[in-house]
Protein backbone atom coordinates (compact mmCIF):
# COMPACT_ATOMS: atom_id res chain seq x y z
CA UNK A 1 0.00 0.00 0.00
CA UNK A 2 2.72 2.39 -0.59
CA UNK A 3 0.50 4.55 -3.07
CA UNK A 4 -1.43 5.07 0.58
CA UNK A 5 1.74 6.20 2.19
CA UNK A 6 2.54 8.49 0.03
CA UNK A 7 -0.82 10.51 0.12
CA UNK A 8 -1.11 10.27 4.05
CA UNK A 9 2.49 11.52 4.04
CA UNK A 10 1.41 14.40 1.49
CA UNK A 11 -1.41 15.50 3.34
CA UNK A 12 0.48 15.30 6.38
CA UNK A 13 3.21 17.58 4.79
CA UNK A 14 0.55 20.03 3.17
CA UNK A 15 -0.89 20.40 6.76
CA UNK A 16 1.91 20.93 8.65
CA UNK A 17 3.09 23.46 6.11
CA UNK A 18 -0.20 24.89 6.97
CA UNK A 19 0.37 25.36 10.59
CA UNK A 20 3.65 27.08 10.05
CA UNK A 21 1.76 29.65 8.01
CA UNK A 22 -0.24 30.08 11.02
CA UNK A 23 2.62 30.45 13.27
CA UNK A 24 4.30 33.15 10.88
CA UNK A 25 5.05 36.39 12.58
CA UNK A 26 2.69 39.30 11.55
CA UNK A 27 2.76 42.51 12.00
CA UNK A 28 -0.11 43.36 14.75
CA UNK A 29 -2.43 44.47 12.63
CA UNK A 30 -2.56 42.01 10.27
CA UNK A 31 -2.77 39.46 12.89
CA UNK A 32 -6.65 39.19 12.14
CA UNK A 33 -6.71 39.23 8.69
CA UNK A 34 -4.75 35.68 9.03
CA UNK A 35 -6.47 33.43 6.89
CA UNK A 36 -7.27 30.15 8.86
CA UNK A 37 -4.63 28.28 6.81
CA UNK A 38 -5.53 24.76 8.54
CA UNK A 39 -9.05 25.05 7.99
CA UNK A 40 -8.44 25.82 4.27
CA UNK A 41 -6.11 23.05 3.26
CA UNK A 42 -8.26 20.58 5.92
CA UNK A 43 -11.44 21.95 3.75
CA UNK A 44 -9.09 20.87 0.54
CA UNK A 45 -8.26 17.04 1.52
CA UNK A 46 -11.77 16.61 3.11
CA UNK A 47 -13.36 17.99 -0.59
CA UNK A 48 -10.35 15.99 -2.62
CA UNK A 49 -9.58 12.86 -0.69
CA UNK A 50 -12.39 11.79 1.53
CA UNK A 51 -11.16 8.43 1.86
CA UNK A 52 -7.67 9.84 3.70
CA UNK A 53 -9.29 12.23 5.44
CA UNK A 54 -12.33 12.71 8.79
CA UNK A 55 -13.45 14.16 11.67
CA UNK A 56 -10.93 12.58 13.48
CA UNK A 57 -8.40 13.93 11.60
CA UNK A 58 -9.61 17.53 12.00
CA UNK A 59 -9.52 16.90 16.19
CA UNK A 60 -6.42 16.21 16.47
CA UNK A 61 -5.16 18.76 14.10
CA UNK A 62 -6.73 20.82 16.20
CA UNK A 63 -5.10 19.85 19.27
CA UNK A 64 -1.69 20.87 17.45
CA UNK A 65 -3.20 23.93 16.37
CA UNK A 66 -4.34 24.82 20.46
CA UNK A 67 -0.63 24.12 21.33
CA UNK A 68 0.56 26.32 18.72
CA UNK A 69 -1.71 29.37 19.59
CA UNK A 70 -1.78 28.68 22.93
CA UNK A 71 -5.33 28.54 23.35
CA UNK A 72 -7.55 26.00 26.12
CA UNK A 73 -6.85 22.70 25.07
CA UNK A 74 -10.11 21.67 22.44
CA UNK A 75 -11.00 24.78 21.52
CA UNK A 76 -9.76 24.66 17.71
CA UNK A 77 -9.91 20.78 17.89
CA UNK A 78 -13.47 21.08 18.01
CA UNK A 79 -13.95 23.51 15.28
CA UNK A 80 -11.75 22.33 13.04
CA UNK A 81 -13.90 18.77 13.52
CA UNK A 82 -17.02 20.57 12.66
CA UNK A 83 -15.25 22.15 9.83
CA UNK A 84 -14.21 18.27 8.99
CA UNK A 85 -17.82 17.40 9.62
CA UNK A 86 -19.13 19.35 7.31
CA UNK A 87 -16.54 19.40 4.45
CA UNK A 88 -17.15 15.51 4.82
CA UNK A 89 -20.82 15.83 4.51
CA UNK A 90 -21.06 18.18 1.41
CA UNK A 91 -17.83 17.27 -1.14
CA UNK A 92 -19.59 15.29 -3.68
CA UNK A 93 -21.71 18.78 -4.11
CA UNK A 94 -18.72 21.55 -3.32
CA UNK A 95 -16.29 19.33 -5.40
CA UNK A 96 -18.54 19.77 -9.15
CA UNK A 97 -18.95 23.82 -8.36
CA UNK A 98 -16.66 26.30 -9.93
CA UNK A 99 -14.16 27.56 -8.16
CA UNK A 100 -15.34 31.07 -6.94
CA UNK A 101 -18.51 29.17 -5.38
CA UNK A 102 -16.40 26.84 -3.97
CA UNK A 103 -15.04 30.01 -2.25
CA UNK A 104 -18.13 30.96 -1.43
CA UNK A 105 -18.94 27.86 0.82
CA UNK A 106 -15.08 28.24 2.07
CA UNK A 107 -16.68 31.52 3.38
CA UNK A 108 -19.42 30.05 5.19
CA UNK A 109 -17.22 26.95 6.24
CA UNK A 110 -14.56 29.11 7.87
CA UNK A 111 -17.02 31.91 9.31
CA UNK A 112 -18.65 28.20 11.22
CA UNK A 113 -15.14 27.60 12.80
CA UNK A 114 -14.60 31.40 13.07
CA UNK A 115 -18.00 32.04 14.82
CA UNK A 116 -16.91 28.73 16.96
CA UNK A 117 -13.51 29.63 18.54
CA UNK A 118 -14.52 33.56 19.01
CA UNK A 119 -17.32 31.81 21.04
CA UNK A 120 -15.22 29.85 23.35
CA UNK A 121 -12.91 32.91 23.48
CA UNK A 122 -16.18 35.40 24.40
CA UNK A 123 -17.24 32.09 27.47
CA UNK A 124 -13.45 32.78 28.62
CA UNK A 125 -13.99 36.40 28.92
CA UNK A 126 -11.11 37.84 26.64
CA UNK A 127 -12.32 40.73 24.62
CA UNK A 128 -13.14 39.78 20.76
CA UNK A 129 -13.05 42.56 17.99
CA UNK A 130 -16.24 42.75 15.99
CA UNK A 131 -14.30 42.84 12.74
CA UNK A 132 -12.22 39.35 13.92
CA UNK A 133 -16.10 37.89 12.65
CA UNK A 134 -15.81 38.00 9.11
CA UNK A 135 -12.10 39.15 8.42
CA UNK A 136 -10.08 36.25 8.42
CA UNK A 137 -13.42 33.92 6.74
CA UNK A 138 -13.16 36.83 4.05
CA UNK A 139 -9.22 36.52 3.34
CA UNK A 140 -9.69 32.95 3.43
CA UNK A 141 -12.46 32.53 0.67
CA UNK A 142 -9.93 35.32 -1.26
CA UNK A 143 -6.75 32.81 -1.24
CA UNK A 144 -9.25 29.90 -2.07
CA UNK A 145 -8.21 29.28 -5.73
CA UNK A 146 -4.70 29.61 -5.31
CA UNK A 147 -4.66 26.99 -2.06
CA UNK A 148 -7.11 24.71 -4.55
CA UNK A 149 -4.61 25.04 -7.38
CA UNK A 150 -1.67 24.02 -5.41
CA UNK A 151 -3.29 20.99 -3.58
CA UNK A 152 -4.73 20.19 -6.31
CA UNK A 153 -0.75 19.84 -8.11
CA UNK A 154 -0.05 18.32 -4.77
CA UNK A 155 -2.18 15.89 -5.10
CA UNK A 156 -1.89 15.08 -9.04
CA UNK A 157 1.76 14.46 -8.51
CA UNK A 158 1.19 11.99 -5.31
CA UNK A 159 -1.68 10.81 -6.76
CA UNK A 160 -3.43 11.11 -3.54
CA UNK A 161 -7.30 9.58 -4.06
CA UNK B 1 -26.15 23.14 -0.34
CA UNK B 2 -28.50 20.07 -0.48
CA UNK B 3 -31.37 19.07 1.67
CA UNK B 4 -30.76 16.85 4.16
CA UNK B 5 -33.01 14.38 3.87
CA UNK B 6 -31.09 13.18 0.14
CA UNK B 7 -27.86 13.28 2.17
CA UNK B 8 -28.88 10.86 4.61
CA UNK B 9 -30.96 8.25 2.66
CA UNK B 10 -30.46 5.27 4.91
CA UNK B 11 -30.32 2.50 1.77
CA UNK B 12 -28.09 4.92 -0.45
CA UNK B 13 -24.69 2.88 -0.05
CA UNK B 14 -22.62 6.47 -1.09
CA UNK B 15 -23.67 7.62 2.10
CA UNK B 16 -22.75 4.85 4.50
CA UNK B 17 -19.88 6.36 6.07
CA UNK B 18 -22.17 9.52 7.24
CA UNK B 19 -23.55 8.00 10.36
CA UNK B 20 -20.42 7.03 11.86
CA UNK B 21 -18.63 10.18 10.96
CA UNK B 22 -21.74 11.88 12.94
CA UNK B 23 -21.28 9.85 15.89
CA UNK B 24 -17.68 10.69 16.05
CA UNK B 25 -18.34 14.24 15.81
CA UNK B 26 -20.70 13.98 19.39
CA UNK B 27 -18.00 11.86 20.66
CA UNK B 28 -14.85 14.17 19.53
CA UNK B 29 -17.27 16.95 20.79
CA UNK B 30 -17.85 15.68 24.00
CA UNK B 31 -14.14 14.91 24.39
CA UNK B 32 -13.45 18.83 23.84
CA UNK B 33 -15.56 20.29 25.72
CA UNK B 34 -14.45 18.04 28.50
CA UNK B 35 -11.07 18.93 27.74
CA UNK B 36 -11.62 22.61 27.47
CA UNK B 37 -13.35 22.52 31.23
CA UNK B 38 -10.41 20.83 32.85
CA UNK B 39 -7.95 23.14 31.16
CA UNK B 40 -10.11 26.38 32.08
CA UNK B 41 -10.39 24.91 35.35
CA UNK B 42 -7.57 23.52 36.72
CA UNK B 43 -4.04 22.18 35.65
CA UNK B 44 -4.29 18.16 34.91
CA UNK B 45 -3.77 18.92 31.29
CA UNK B 46 0.03 20.39 32.19
CA UNK B 47 1.54 17.37 30.71
CA UNK B 48 -0.21 16.29 27.63
CA UNK B 49 -0.03 19.94 26.53
CA UNK B 50 3.73 19.55 27.32
CA UNK B 51 3.94 16.82 24.90
CA UNK B 52 2.32 18.03 22.33
CA UNK B 53 4.26 21.16 22.67
CA UNK B 54 7.23 19.23 21.98
CA UNK B 55 6.10 18.21 18.96
CA UNK B 56 5.15 21.13 17.78
CA UNK B 57 8.13 22.95 18.76
CA UNK B 58 10.54 21.80 15.58
CA UNK B 59 7.55 23.66 13.20
CA UNK B 60 7.79 26.42 15.59
CA UNK B 61 11.54 26.57 15.27
CA UNK B 62 11.15 26.25 11.47
CA UNK B 63 9.27 29.36 11.37
CA UNK B 64 11.85 31.41 13.41
CA UNK B 65 14.83 30.23 11.54
CA UNK B 66 14.49 32.65 8.27
CA UNK B 67 14.40 35.45 10.98
CA UNK B 68 17.33 34.32 13.36
CA UNK B 69 19.27 33.79 9.51
CA UNK B 70 18.17 37.41 8.91
CA UNK B 71 19.64 38.43 12.06
CA UNK B 72 22.56 36.72 11.88
CA UNK B 73 23.44 37.57 8.27
CA UNK B 74 22.91 41.16 9.07
CA UNK B 75 25.54 40.89 12.15
CA UNK B 76 27.63 38.95 10.42
CA UNK B 77 27.94 41.48 6.80
CA UNK B 78 27.57 44.58 9.14
CA UNK B 79 31.11 46.38 8.32
CA UNK B 80 33.98 46.69 10.28
CA UNK B 81 33.27 50.62 10.94
CA UNK B 82 30.21 50.04 12.17
CA UNK B 83 31.01 46.77 14.51
CA UNK B 84 34.31 49.18 15.83
CA UNK B 85 31.93 51.55 17.01
CA UNK B 86 29.06 49.41 18.32
CA UNK B 87 31.80 47.90 20.30
CA UNK B 88 33.25 51.61 21.62
CA UNK B 89 30.18 52.21 22.46
CA UNK B 90 29.31 48.79 24.47
CA UNK B 91 32.41 49.30 26.06
CA UNK B 92 31.46 52.60 27.41
CA UNK B 93 28.14 51.55 29.07
CA UNK B 94 29.82 48.69 30.67
CA UNK B 95 32.15 50.44 32.61
CA UNK B 96 29.24 53.21 33.21
CA UNK B 97 27.02 49.98 34.25
CA UNK B 98 30.45 48.95 36.42
CA UNK B 99 30.70 51.96 38.31
CA UNK B 100 27.12 51.79 39.24
CA UNK B 101 27.12 48.24 40.46
CA UNK B 102 29.57 48.93 42.97
CA UNK B 103 28.04 51.03 44.45
CA UNK B 104 24.84 49.02 44.48
CA UNK B 105 26.92 45.99 46.08
CA UNK B 106 27.52 48.11 49.03
CA UNK B 107 24.47 49.69 49.28
CA UNK B 108 23.17 45.24 48.97
CA UNK B 109 25.32 44.63 51.53
CA UNK B 110 24.55 47.55 53.57
CA UNK B 111 20.84 46.32 53.26
CA UNK B 112 21.66 42.95 54.57
CA UNK B 113 23.54 44.60 57.38
CA UNK B 114 20.87 46.43 58.74
CA UNK B 115 18.03 43.86 57.42
CA UNK B 116 20.23 41.14 60.07
CA UNK B 117 19.60 44.40 62.51
CA UNK B 118 16.89 44.58 62.30
CA UNK B 119 15.59 41.05 62.37
CA UNK B 120 13.63 40.59 58.99
CA UNK B 121 14.35 37.71 56.49
CA UNK B 122 17.14 38.63 54.36
CA UNK B 123 16.55 39.67 50.28
CA UNK B 124 18.67 37.01 48.64
CA UNK B 125 19.22 37.72 45.02
CA UNK B 126 17.13 35.58 42.15
CA UNK B 127 18.71 33.41 40.07
CA UNK B 128 18.02 34.02 36.12
CA UNK B 129 18.48 32.69 33.52
CA UNK B 130 18.52 34.55 29.63
CA UNK B 131 15.93 33.20 26.90
CA UNK B 132 15.18 34.02 23.42
CA UNK B 133 11.98 34.31 22.04
CA UNK B 134 10.92 32.33 18.93
CA UNK B 135 9.21 34.45 16.56
CA UNK B 136 5.70 32.88 16.04
CA UNK B 137 2.68 34.11 16.19
CA UNK B 138 0.01 32.74 18.69
CA UNK B 139 -3.60 33.72 19.41
CA UNK B 140 -4.46 37.00 18.19
CA UNK B 141 -6.49 37.52 21.25
CA UNK B 142 -4.56 37.16 24.30
CA UNK B 143 -0.92 38.46 24.16
CA UNK B 144 1.68 35.56 24.40
CA UNK B 145 5.20 34.31 23.58
CA UNK B 146 6.91 31.56 22.73
CA UNK B 147 11.00 30.95 24.47
CA UNK B 148 13.62 28.60 23.65
CA UNK B 149 13.74 27.45 27.19
CA UNK B 150 12.10 24.46 28.76
CA UNK B 151 11.86 22.21 31.91
CA UNK B 152 15.39 20.78 30.73
CA UNK B 153 16.63 24.02 31.68
CA UNK B 154 14.41 23.76 34.77
CA UNK B 155 11.93 26.73 33.60
CA UNK B 156 9.22 26.32 36.28
CA UNK B 157 5.09 27.99 35.61
CA UNK B 158 4.60 31.10 37.61
CA UNK B 159 8.36 32.40 37.12
CA UNK B 160 8.62 36.11 36.18
CA UNK B 161 9.88 37.53 32.84
CA UNK B 162 12.12 40.66 32.92
CA UNK B 163 13.80 42.38 29.85
CA UNK B 164 16.04 45.65 30.91
CA UNK B 165 13.36 48.14 31.04
CA UNK B 166 11.21 45.85 33.56
CA UNK B 167 8.52 43.51 33.81
CA UNK B 168 7.24 41.59 30.74
CA UNK B 169 5.35 38.54 32.26
CA UNK B 170 4.67 35.52 33.30
CA UNK B 171 5.29 31.33 32.63
CA UNK B 172 2.40 29.59 32.02
CA UNK B 173 3.16 26.56 30.08
CA UNK B 174 6.35 24.66 30.10
CA UNK B 175 7.24 21.63 27.67
CA UNK B 176 11.06 20.23 27.76
CA UNK B 177 12.59 22.51 24.92
CA UNK B 178 10.23 25.30 25.08
CA UNK B 179 7.56 27.70 27.15
CA UNK B 180 4.75 29.92 26.85
CA UNK B 181 4.43 33.39 28.47
CA UNK B 182 1.75 35.58 29.11
CA UNK B 183 2.52 39.11 28.48
CA UNK B 184 1.20 41.62 31.13
CA UNK B 185 -0.73 43.47 28.72
CA UNK B 186 -2.94 40.22 28.26
CA UNK B 187 -6.46 41.08 29.39
CA UNK B 188 -6.27 37.97 31.62
CA UNK B 189 -3.05 39.08 33.75
CA UNK B 190 -2.51 41.01 36.26
CA UNK B 191 0.50 42.48 38.38
CA UNK B 192 0.51 43.78 41.94
CA UNK B 193 2.32 47.62 41.58
CA UNK B 194 3.00 49.79 44.09
CA UNK B 195 3.73 53.68 43.18
CA UNK B 196 7.67 54.30 43.53
CA UNK B 197 6.35 58.40 44.99
CA UNK B 198 3.27 57.61 47.30
CA UNK B 199 3.77 54.21 48.04
CA UNK B 200 0.25 53.68 46.81
CA UNK B 201 -0.38 49.56 46.29
CA UNK B 202 -2.78 49.00 43.48
CA UNK B 203 -2.95 45.83 40.24
CA UNK B 204 -2.05 46.57 36.93
CA UNK B 205 -4.54 44.77 34.84
CA UNK B 206 -3.85 44.20 30.97
CA UNK B 207 -6.38 45.44 28.70
CA UNK B 208 -5.98 43.28 25.84
CA UNK B 209 -4.82 44.16 22.22
CA UNK B 210 -3.47 47.96 23.33
CA UNK B 211 0.45 47.76 24.51
CA UNK B 212 -1.28 49.22 27.81
CA UNK B 213 -2.35 48.73 30.99
CA UNK B 214 -4.87 50.25 33.33
CA UNK B 215 -4.56 50.35 37.41
CA UNK B 216 -7.71 48.68 39.02
CA UNK B 217 -10.14 49.55 41.54
CA UNK B 218 -8.36 53.01 42.03
CA UNK B 219 -10.76 55.56 43.84
CA UNK B 220 -10.93 59.03 42.32
CA UNK B 221 -9.12 60.67 44.88
CA UNK B 222 -6.11 58.15 44.99
CA UNK B 223 -2.72 59.95 45.02
CA UNK B 224 -1.68 59.07 41.84
CA UNK B 225 0.12 61.64 39.00
CA UNK B 226 0.89 61.10 35.12
CA UNK B 227 4.33 60.40 35.20
CA UNK B 228 4.27 58.41 38.18
CA UNK B 229 6.52 55.20 37.97
CA UNK B 230 4.79 51.48 39.44
CA UNK B 231 7.25 48.90 40.41
CA UNK B 232 6.28 45.22 41.38
CA UNK B 233 4.99 45.50 45.17
CA UNK B 234 5.94 41.35 45.52
CA UNK B 235 2.73 40.88 47.18
CA UNK B 236 1.45 37.71 45.64
CA UNK B 237 4.73 35.69 45.66
CA UNK B 238 4.88 35.64 42.12
CA UNK B 239 6.62 38.73 41.03
CA UNK B 240 9.83 39.99 42.76
CA UNK B 241 10.00 43.18 44.34
CA UNK B 242 11.27 46.56 43.19
CA UNK B 243 10.86 45.84 39.46
CA UNK B 244 9.77 48.72 36.79
CA UNK B 245 6.67 47.89 35.58
CA UNK B 246 5.17 51.04 34.00
CA UNK B 247 4.64 54.88 33.84
CA UNK B 248 1.39 55.86 34.58
CA UNK B 249 0.59 58.19 30.97
CA UNK B 250 -3.21 59.23 31.88
CA UNK B 251 -5.43 59.63 34.47
CA UNK B 252 -9.57 59.99 34.18
CA UNK B 253 -11.11 60.91 37.15
CA UNK B 254 -14.84 60.30 36.53
CA UNK B 255 -17.16 62.33 38.88
CA UNK B 256 -19.57 59.85 38.08
CA UNK B 257 -18.12 56.75 38.70
CA UNK B 258 -16.56 55.22 42.13
CA UNK B 259 -13.54 54.74 40.63
CA UNK B 260 -10.60 56.50 38.08
CA UNK B 261 -9.51 55.25 34.94
CA UNK B 262 -5.20 55.28 35.19
CA UNK B 263 -3.37 53.94 32.07
CA UNK B 264 -0.05 52.84 32.19
CA UNK B 265 2.18 52.50 29.61
CA UNK B 266 4.35 49.37 29.99
CA UNK B 267 8.41 50.14 30.60
CA UNK B 268 9.30 46.79 29.16
CA UNK B 269 9.63 46.74 25.55
CA UNK B 270 6.80 44.01 24.91
CA UNK B 271 7.00 44.29 21.43
CA UNK B 272 10.42 44.68 20.09
CA UNK B 273 12.85 42.43 22.70
CA UNK B 274 14.31 39.17 21.74
CA UNK B 275 16.30 38.42 24.59
CA UNK B 276 14.34 38.26 28.04
CA UNK B 277 15.57 37.20 31.64
CA UNK B 278 13.69 34.66 33.41
CA UNK B 279 13.71 35.25 37.01
CA UNK B 280 13.23 32.46 39.54
CA UNK B 281 11.33 33.60 43.17
CA UNK B 282 13.82 34.31 45.67
CA UNK B 283 14.50 31.81 48.39
CA UNK B 284 16.86 31.47 50.78
CA UNK B 285 18.07 28.30 49.96
CA UNK B 286 18.34 28.35 46.30
CA UNK B 287 20.91 26.52 44.84
CA UNK B 288 22.84 28.51 42.39
CA UNK B 289 23.32 25.98 39.18
CA UNK B 290 22.76 29.12 36.81
CA UNK B 291 24.54 32.57 36.39
CA UNK B 292 24.21 34.09 39.93
CA UNK B 293 23.19 37.59 40.11
CA UNK B 294 25.13 40.36 41.27
CA UNK B 295 23.46 40.39 44.82
CA UNK B 296 24.72 36.53 45.05
CA UNK B 297 28.69 37.05 43.67
CA UNK B 298 28.88 40.30 45.97
CA UNK B 299 29.08 38.26 49.23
Amino acid sequence: MSTTRTGYTAIALSLMVALMLTALPMPQWAALWRPAWVALVLIYWCMAAPGYTGVFMGWVLGLFLDVLAGSLLGQHALALALVAFIAHRFHRQVRVLPIWQQGVSVFGLVFCYQLLILWITGIQGRPVLASAYWSSPLVSMLLWPWVYIVLRDVRRRYRVA
Amino acid sequence: MFGWSEIIKPNNPLFDRGSSSLTRLIAVTVVSVLLMTVDHRAQHLESLRSVLSTLVYPLQVAVDLPIQAGNWMAENFSSRQSLVSENASLRENQFLLDTRLEKLADLEAENRRLRNLLDSSAKVGERVLVAELLSVDMDPYSRRIVLNKGSREGVEVGQSLIDSNGVMGQIVHVAPFSSNALLITDPSHAVPVQNHRSGLRSLAVGIGPLNQLELAHLPNNADVRIGDVLVTSGLGGRFPAGYPVGRIVNIERNRGRPFATVTVQPSARLERNREVLLVWPSQPTAESDTMPTHGESAE
